[in-house]
C-alpha cells in the first residue's frame, strides 16, 4: 500500500477542493486516470477527506460506471436489451466468451480485454450492437466482432 | 426530524381508527402509534436512529385531504386533521405480502420465521421458493445507521444496488475501523451479524472482526473491547487509567 504513488490522487484531490462534497467527482477522475479504482487509492481519498472508507465504497459499488477491479484497454459492450437479445445477442456474447475465455463482466489475464453485458443501448433498429471502444457496430454476427477482437489481439503482439 | 425540532412543533389533532389524538407535529407516526398501545408491526425501527421505513411492515393507511394511501407510519409526519387506519383489510393483506416477501429475502432468519408465524400466521416452509439461499439478512441497515448515526464511526455500510445490495465491511475484507461495541448487533432484528465473545476475544464474523478485549485490573473480567476504549478515550477527556478498571470495580 505504502508503495502506491499518491501524488496523481492527491492532484486529483486538489483539483476538487479536498471536498466530501465532490466525493463522486473524485471517484470519476481517479476511474478516468487508471481505469478502475485501486483500494489503495480509495483509502488514500478516505484519510485525505477524513470520511469512512465504508461510505466511499458504497459509493464506488453503487455505481456502474466504476470498477473496482482492473479493466482492460479494449471494452466490448454487448447489448442484451429486448430488441438485441430477440435477434441472437446471447449467442454473440457466448462466442465472443468462449473466444477470450472469459465471462462477461470480467478482464482476460493479458488486461487487453474487458467483456461487458448492458441492457440497452438505445439503438434497438440496428440491433443486435456491440459497442467496441465506444464505436457502436450495429447488425453484428459473432463472426463479425470476433475479427475485430482478433485484429486487436494481432496488431497488439506486433507492437 | 431532530427531536429538538419536535420538541418546538405545535401539537396537531388528528384521528387513528376514529379516534381524537394530538402529537407534535411532524413527529414519527409510528413512535405515536407504539407509545399508544398499537400493535404495528416493525423490524427496521429503532428510536435511537432516524426513520428509514425499509421493511415496508408499519404500513398503515393515512387520508390526508381526500387521497387515502398506503404508508409506511415510521417516516410519515404527523399532520393537523389526517385520518390514520391501522388495521383495515388492506393493511393487513399488505403487510402479509410484506412479510412473505422478507421471508423470501432472507429465510434462514429464525426471528423472522418466528414474527411471520406469530403475526401472520404464514409458515415460512409452505412457501414456494428457496429456504436454504444463505441468507438472514432484510436489508434494514439498522446495523448501517447505528455504527454511522449513532456510533460515529461507520465502519460497514451498504455495498452494491438492487438484487446485489448488501450491507457489509468495505471490501468484504475486515472491517478495520470496527471498535467492536456490538451496536449493530443489538440493533439487528435477523441476528445476522454473529457476534460471539470467547473469554477475552470479540468476534463480528459479518464483518470479519476480531478484536482483544481489555482485562480490568482488580477483577480481571475481560468487560469491554480495548479498540471501543480508545475510542472513548478519544472523544472524552477522561484520565488515562480511567478504563483501567471495569465499570463495577470503577465505583
Amino acid at each position: 500500500m505504502a508503495s502506491y504513488d499518491t501524488a496523481k490522487i492527491d492532484a486529483i484531490l486538489a483539483k476538487n477542493e479536498y471536498a466530501e462534497a465532490n466525493l463522486l467527482a473524485i471517484l470519476q477522475d481517479i476511474q478516468a486516470a487508471e481505469g478502475y479504482l485501486p483500494r489503495p487509492a480509495l483509502e488514500h481519498v478516505a484519510k485525505s477527506l477524513g470520511i469512512s472508507i465504508a461510505r466511499i465504497y458504497s459509493m464506488a459499488t453503487f455505481y456502474k460506471a466504476f470498477s473496482l477491479k482492473p479493466r482492460g484497454k479494449h471494452i466490448c459492450t454487448v447489448c442484451m436489451g429486448t430488441a438485441c437479445h430477440v435477434r441472437g445477442a446471447g449467442r454473440i456474447l457466448d462466442k465472443i466468451e468462449e473466444n477470450l475465455k472469459i465471462k462477461a463482466g470480467e478482464t482476460t489475464k493479458d488486461l487487453l480485454f474487458t467483456v461487458e453485458r448492458v441492457n440497452c443501448v438505445g439503438a434497438c433498429a440496428m440491433g443486435p450492437v456491440v459497442i467496441m471502444d465506444g464505436e457502436t457496430i450495429g447488425n453484428a454476427t459473432a463472426n463479425k466482432i470476433n475479427k475485430v477482437i482478433n485484429d486487436i489481439k494481432a496488431d497488439s503482439k506486433k507492437s | 426530524m431532530t427531536e429538538a425540532k419536535v420538541n418546538n412543533a405545535p401539537m396537531v389533532e388528528f384521528i387513528v381508527d376514529g379516534k381524537k389524538c394530538s402529537a407534535p407535529r411532524e413527529s414519527s407516526l409510528l413512535d405515536f402509534l407504539l407509545a399508544n398501545g398499537y400493535d404495528i408491526p416493525y423490524l427496521c425501527h429503532n428510536p435511537a436512529v432516524k426513520p428509514y421505513g425499509a421493511c415496508r411492515l408499519c404500513l398503515v393507511e393515512v387520508k390526508n385531504g381526500r387521497k387515502t394511501k398506503l404508508t409506511t407510519s415510521c417516516n410519515y409526519p404527523i399532520l393537523e386533521g389526517i385520518e390514520v387506519f391501522t388495521n383495515t383489510e388492506k393493511v393487513r393483506r399488505n403487510r402479509k405480502m410484506v412479510m412473505e416477501l422478507l421471508l423470501a429475502r432472507a429465510p434462514e432468519s429464525k426471528e423472522l420465521r418466528q414474527m411471520a408465524k406469530d403475526r401472520f400466521g404464514i409458515d415460512a416452509d409452505k412457501l414456494p421458493f428457496e429456504k436454504n439461499n444463505g441468507n438472514k439478512c432484510i436489508l434494514c441497515g439498522l446495523c448501517v445507521r447505528v455504527c454511522r448515526e449513532l456510533v460515529g464511526i461507520e465502519a460497514l455500510s451498504f455495498a452494491g444496488r438492487g438484487e446485489h445490495k448488501e450491507a457489509i465491511s468495505p471490501f468484504h475484507d475486515v472491517a478495520s475501523t470496527c471498535i467492536g461495541c456490538g451496536a449493530c448487533a443489538v440493533a439487528c432484528p435477523t441476528n445476522c451479524i454473529g457476534l460471539d465473545q470467547v473469554i477475552t476475544k470479540r468476534s463480528l464474523a459479518r464483518w470479519n472482526r476480531e478484536l482483544p478485549m481489555k482485562t480490568c485490573k482488580r477483577c480481571g473480567y475481560a468487560y469491554a473491547p480495548m479498540f471501543q476504549l480508545e475510542h472513548f478515550q478519544n472523544i472524552s477527556s477522561v484520565p488515562a487509567d480511567f478504563f483501567d478498571l471495569c465499570p463495577d470495580c470503577r465505583k
